[in-house]
């Protein structure tokens, strides 16, 4: 397999990309998951990461806001631009960070606390905020995730009552109540029906304006829906990155069309 | 012929089956034997406790708000005088301040050990705490008769003999169990409740606090409530320290008593059937329904942590 695979050049006209990933490698103890990945992402985009499972796309995804340090045994190498600051740099602090790159997991995991103190954990967590601002912030928040309607009347019931999606769709204001220019989502659908995956992908495009969205996926059809560009994964290697259509319609890689077309993973 | 013998074989029980009917009689044997013993202790000391107020003649509110005891002896209208108030007093007091005492401790101790250092709080502290469940009652108890009594007594006046020095004893006594309780609770608690909590940028220490002690809230005021029932029954370590004097205790440092050391030191000295012997049963009823109590609350409590 030819392994030097370049990133497509962003448009010279277009906004400086918000994050820049340079050669970045990553190591679970000696098993190389990440094998140099160069990857760009524009702003207000949707970018779906593909790949068949263990291809390292839900690893990357962790190592936008570093939730891989969390895993012991991990070395990282390469460098990771957010607006062009290194955030491996060493000094840096993940705090901040996790509040400008916010993600959501697959399993929908709402603290065991009301739907109220869900969405404000965020906010509650740096300085004082006033009632009227956290009610405020938690209404805009539930909006955005396309939620509101549905909890308005039980904020201080607690999340675990909802439904999956809905318990996924607060898991999702409550990034968003933090105000991230970057939500990285990880399989955010996968655990959901049909209905509650179709309410978060339109919910997602309708957010685009406002922030960046990165998001894995196992799932094709939700990435040609939603996505701007898409990234395909193989074993650990960037494989092709374009233009959903491009990715879609007319990939360069034979593997990539291999994959897109169901013929393995 | 050979349509019978399919048949026969059909309706016949198989091994299997018939071993499984044995073992549902055993256990259900086993189990019947247990709730009997149990229900048979249970009335025993019921009907016991009782025959002080009903047999004996003793006053009910006499026993929860008089404070002379000498049930052998009756005051002026002839009834025993059964005033249990300063064992009341004495074993909620060392029983709740040794919870008190010890609940922060064991909630530091569990967030060390599965927050802070797992590997070392897993290698050095756990085998301690392990240890310190395996030490004998009358060990403790004689640890504080020799050190803290004399302490006490050269610190804080008095005897040395005390609700104090019960309540240091079983602040040591009742501290493993709640420590490993409340570690068991920190460990239940789902890691993707952590992970979810600093990827929205809190810090470790605020994803410990807000979140994961939060949500073993449950978990913990069980391991506390555990702690409590043990320290209620505890006897020997006690009986050791608090000086058992039946008084209504004046301070932390003078000479009180609970349930279990009068219990265990009047034992030997009545007679079965006397009015002094039943009033002994009725401290034992009243013991049984605390512990019962405490039961219930924990019950509750993990009821409703589970419902969340």
């Amino acid at each position: 397999m030819a392994m030097a695979i370049e990133a497509t050049e962003p448009d010279k006209t277009a906004a400086p990309p918000i994050i820049d990933t340079e050669d970045v490698h990553l190591w679970y103890g000696s098993n190389e998951a990440l094998k140099g990945i160069n990857l760009t992402f524009k702003e207000h985009e949707i970018t779906a990461l593909i790949g068949p499972s263990g291809c390292g796309k839900s690893t990357y995804l962790r190592t936008l806001n570093r939730m891989n340090d969390l895993i012991p045994g991990v070395t990282i190498k390469g460098e990771v631009k957010l607006k062009g600051k290194d955030i491996y740099a060493p000094g840096n602090d993940t705090v901040s960070l996790r509040k400008e790159v916010g993600m959501v997991f697959q399993q929908p995991n709402p603290f065991p606390f009301s739907i109220y103190d869900n969405v404000t954990y965020g906010l509650r967590l740096g300085k004082q905020h006033t009632r009227e601002q956290l009610d405020e912030a938690v209404e805009t928040a539930l909006r955005q995730a396309a939620v509101w309607e549905e909890v308005k009347d039980k904020l201080h019931d607690s999340a675990l009552g909802l439904s999956g999606g809905q318990q996924q769709r607060v898991c999702i204001a409550r990034v968003l109540a933090v105000k991230p220019d970057v939500v990285l989502l990880d399989e955010p659908t996968s655990a959901l029906d049909p209905i509650s995956s179709s309410q978060i992908e339109s919910m997602l495009v309708a957010l685009k304006k406002d922030y960046t969205i990165i998001l894995v996926t196992h799932n094709m059809s939700q990435a040609s829906r939603i996505s701007d560009r898409t990234a395909f994964f193989l074993q650990g290697h960037l494989v092709e990155y374009d233009d959903t259509k491009t990715i879609f319609l007319n990939p360069h890689k034979k593997e990539t069309e291999d994959y897109i077309s169901g013929r393995f993973g | 012929m050979a349509e019978d013998k399919i048949r026969a074989s059909l309706l016949k029980e198989s091994k299997a089956s018939k071993r499984e009917k044995h073992g549902k009689i055993l256990s259900f044997a086993a189990i019947g034997l247990i709730v009997i013993v149990v229900v048979a202790i249970f009335i025993f000391v019921a009907t016991r406790g009782i025959a002080t107020f009903t047999v004996d003649k003793g006053s009910l509110w006499d026993f929860f708000t008089k404070s002379q005891w000498n049930p052998g002896a009756t005051d002026k209208s002839g009834h025993p005088l059964i005033g249990a108030l300063p064992m009341i007093v004495g074993s909620f007091a060392v029983t709740l301040l040794s919870a008190v005492v010890a609940t922060p401790f064991a909630i530091a101790a569990a967030i060390y050990m599965v927050e802070i250092s797992p590997r070392r709080g897993y290698k050095i502290l756990q085998p301690v705490i392990e240890l310190l469940v395996g030490i004998p009652s009358v060990v403790y108890g004689f640890v504080g008769l020799s050190l803290v009594v004399p302490f006490i007594r050269n610190h804080f006046g008095g005897t040395g003999f005390g609700i104090l020095a019960g309540t240091m004893v079983l602040f040591v006594m009742i501290l493993p169990t709640v420590t490993s309780m409340s570690v068991d609770a920190l460990r239940s608690v789902p890691r993707y409740y952590r992970e979810a909590s600093l990827a929205l940028g809190a810090t470790r220490w605020q994803t410990t606090y807000k979140v994961v002690l939060r949500a073993a809230v449950p978990g913990i005021m069980t391991a506390v409530i555990f702690g409590m029932s043990r320290a209620f029954g505890e006897a020997l370590a006690v009986q050791m320290v608090i000086g058992n004097a039946a008084l209504l205790p004046q301070n932390l440092v003078s000479p009180a008593s609970t349930l279990t050391s009068i219990l265990t030191m009047g034992m030997g000295n009545s007679v079965m059937g006397s009015v002094s012997n039943n009033a002994l049963w009725s401290l034992a009823l009243l013991l049984l329904l605390m512990s019962l109590l405490f039961n219930i609350l924990i019950h509750r409590i993990s009821k409703k942590g589970a419902l969340h």
